[in-house]
């Protein structure tokens, strides 16, 4: 059974349908990515996965129905958003933004947890005492990766954590996300950056104005002509503007 | 003015300050964590310390009715909410909490005035029925808005705070009260006489600030707190509902209210619409901590109770004046030294 499972679901923003009849699956202990250009609406279909926004359609974790559920409840049975904007607590020390990452879990775990984090990110253990707000990028992206851990979900889902990083740091990040595989983790990973994307994942999906358009494993999607010419080609760079690679982000 | 006067204004005035500091830190704790500028603080000060007049005088105060009507409709509410989604476990839970618990505390009140068990019993009572009022207050009012905006939630708290002066009447009267002192000692020192009453307030003060300090710095309910405070999306993201933070915010606010209530009533005369006057000087302490600094608005209502106690001994009739327009100059300047800062909204 999917640890996920998502059945023609559709998510308007007043008349404007950002995703219109969406089914998707995500195995247990499979990376499954969501690629596909700035508007296409992955964002907003983790939204609806997660229970900030409303939609239509079925929703199931582990066969169970998520409708209605809230967030913090959606939480509570083991998935975990990364979002865009990382929502960090800015103003609160790295360490306490990771022991609230652990919210719902025992003082035990949650202490199990800390060590665990400070392992695979031993840059946030430097940066233990300062705060989240004056984290460079790519730091920020593992505080986010390392608070969603400490509440050991089995669903993990990232969007775009490669967003405003630069190429070495992306690279970075993803490895990580590939090596979460051996902790059993579920990752649903949505993606502009498809090639860095699909070179970790398992099963592909790629989505176009709030449709998916093809799906497969990310090996052959990789191989695929329509998916080389639109998402992989020289020509068409999707990766994040260089505006919004951060300063202390360019190595 | 001579150094006697001098003394007996500065402790005055430290005693009022302490009281106001109390009641601006809660107003910040609650705008913090739920956006909402609680207008009713001062309400929870006159109850608080009219529950335990009428409990001393021997009567039921009207707090325990309306705590039981209040649950009643919080129960009602969070049942239609959760009708077939949650097991029945969890829907006995709900009302034994939000209608067995004020059922046995109205049992309490009927019973214990004839059997005076003495102050400390009522204290406990005083607390046991004032402090559920804010969170099952939140639950009614506050959590189904939670998405509102700061007016909108503004509107809706001064609206509470005009009903519940309102019930204030209805439940004690138009008469003023006032409670024992906690302890009939009074030291001298040099000319001035200190009471043990005004120590209590000051001491009292000072260790509730220190004791929501370390809530704050050292729990994982004050940092998940604090969390809903800096990034609500966040705090729900690593699994902190907002109907938690909220309801211990108000709860919190409403013990500190109530504790204030508890601590004036033996000094102060309350009437039931004594709470506004002494919350809105709270409300300047937290203004001009931007209702957002703990230590700022601290020390800001103390500043409070001192000009105001200067006030009233060097301009009477101008007290209120002098007070409210301090305020006037402090948000000027805080408005030409800080940057705007956008609505989250």
């Amino acid at each position: 059974m999917s640890i996920l499972s998502i059945d023609g679901v559709s998510v308007s923003y007043g008349k404007v349908e950002a995703v219109h009849d969406v089914s998707l699956k995500v195995e247990a202990g499979a990376i499954v990515t969501v690629i596909g250009a700035n508007g296409a609406g992955k964002t907003t279909l983790l939204g609806a996965a997660m229970g900030l926004l409303e939609c239509r359609g079925d929703i199931h974790l582990d066969g169970r129905p998520l409708a209605r559920m809230l967030v913090e409840a959606r939480v509570e049975a083991g998935m975990c958003l990364v979002a865009e904007k990382r929502e960090l607590f800015g103003t609160m020390p790295v360490e306490d933004n990771l022991l609230l990452g652990g919210f719902r879990v025992s003082r035990a775990e949650r202490r199990r947890g800390l060590e665990e984090v400070y392992g695979r990110f031993p840059r946030l253990k430097q940066r233990r005492g300062q705060t989240a707000g004056t984290l460079s990028g790519g730091e920020r992206q593992m505080l986010a990766m390392g608070r969603a851990l400490m509440g050991r979900p089995r669903l993990l889902m990232l969007d775009e954590p490669s967003l405003g990083l630069a190429p070495l740091i992306v690279r970075d990040i993803l490895g990580i996300v590939a090596e979460l595989r051996q902790t059993g983790v579920a990752i649903l990973l949505v993606e502009q950056n498809a090639r860095a994307a699909l070179e970790i994942a398992d099963y592909g999906y790629v989505m176009e104005l709030g449709e998916v358009i093809m799906h497969g494993p990310a090996r052959r999607l990789a191989h695929d002509p329509r998916v080389i010419e639109s998402y992989l080609g020289v020509g068409s760079h999707r990766e994040a503007p260089a505006q919004y690679v951060e300063a202390g982000e360019q190595a | 003015m001579d150094s006697t006067i001098l003394m007996f204004l500065v402790q005055d005035g430290v005693v009022n300050g302490a009281v106001y500091a109390l009641l601006g830190v809660a107003l910040v704790l609650v705008f913090t964590v739920t956006r909402v500028v609680f207008i009713p603080q001062g309400a929870f000060v006159a109850y608080g310390g009219l529950t335990m007049a009428a409990l001393e005088a021997g009567r039921t105060p009207g707090t325990a009715w309306l705590l039981l009507v209040m649950g009643v409709v919080a129960a009602g509410m969070e049942l239609l909410r959760r009708w077939g989604t949650s097991p029945p476990r969890v829907m006995a839970r709900i009302l034994a909490v939000d209608i067995g618990v004020p059922c046995g505390l109205l049992a309490v009140s009927l019973w214990l005035p004839g059997h005076g068990l003495g102050q400390w019993a009522n204290i406990l009572l005083t607390f046991a029925l004032v402090i559920p009022i804010g969170p099952v207050l939140y639950r009614i009012a506050f959590q189904p808005l939670a998405d509102a905006s700061v007016l909108v939630l503004f509107i809706v708290a001064v609206g509470i705070d005009l009903t519940m002066t309102g019930l204030g009447l209805v439940f004690f009267g138009p008469e003023g009260y006032r409670t024992e002192v906690f302890s009939a000692v009074s030291f001298s020192v040099g000319p001035l006489n200190i009471s043990a009453q005004s120590i209590w307030i000051v001491a009292m003060a000072a260790m509730l600030l220190g004791g929501l300090f370390v809530f704050f710095e050292r729990t994982l309910l004050g940092k998940a707190l604090r969390a809903s405070a800096v990034n609500r999306r966040g705090a729900r993201l690593v699994g902190i509902p907002t109907s938690l933070s909220g309801r211990t915010a108000f709860g919190l606010a409403a013990f500190i209210g109530c504790l204030s209530g508890l601590l004036i009533a033996p000094v102060t005369t309350i009437y039931f619409d004594t709470g506004f006057m002494v919350g809105l000087k709270g409300l300047i302490g937290a203004i001009i901590g931007g209702l957002i600094s703990y230590p700022v608005t601290a020390v800001a209502a103390l500043v409070v109770g001192l000009l105001e106690a200067f006030s009233s001994f060097e301009a009477s009739a101008f007290k209120e004046v002098i007070i409210f327009t301090v305020i006037i100059p402090v948000l000027l300047w805080r408005s030409l030294t800080r940057p705007h800062i956008e609505d989250e909204e």
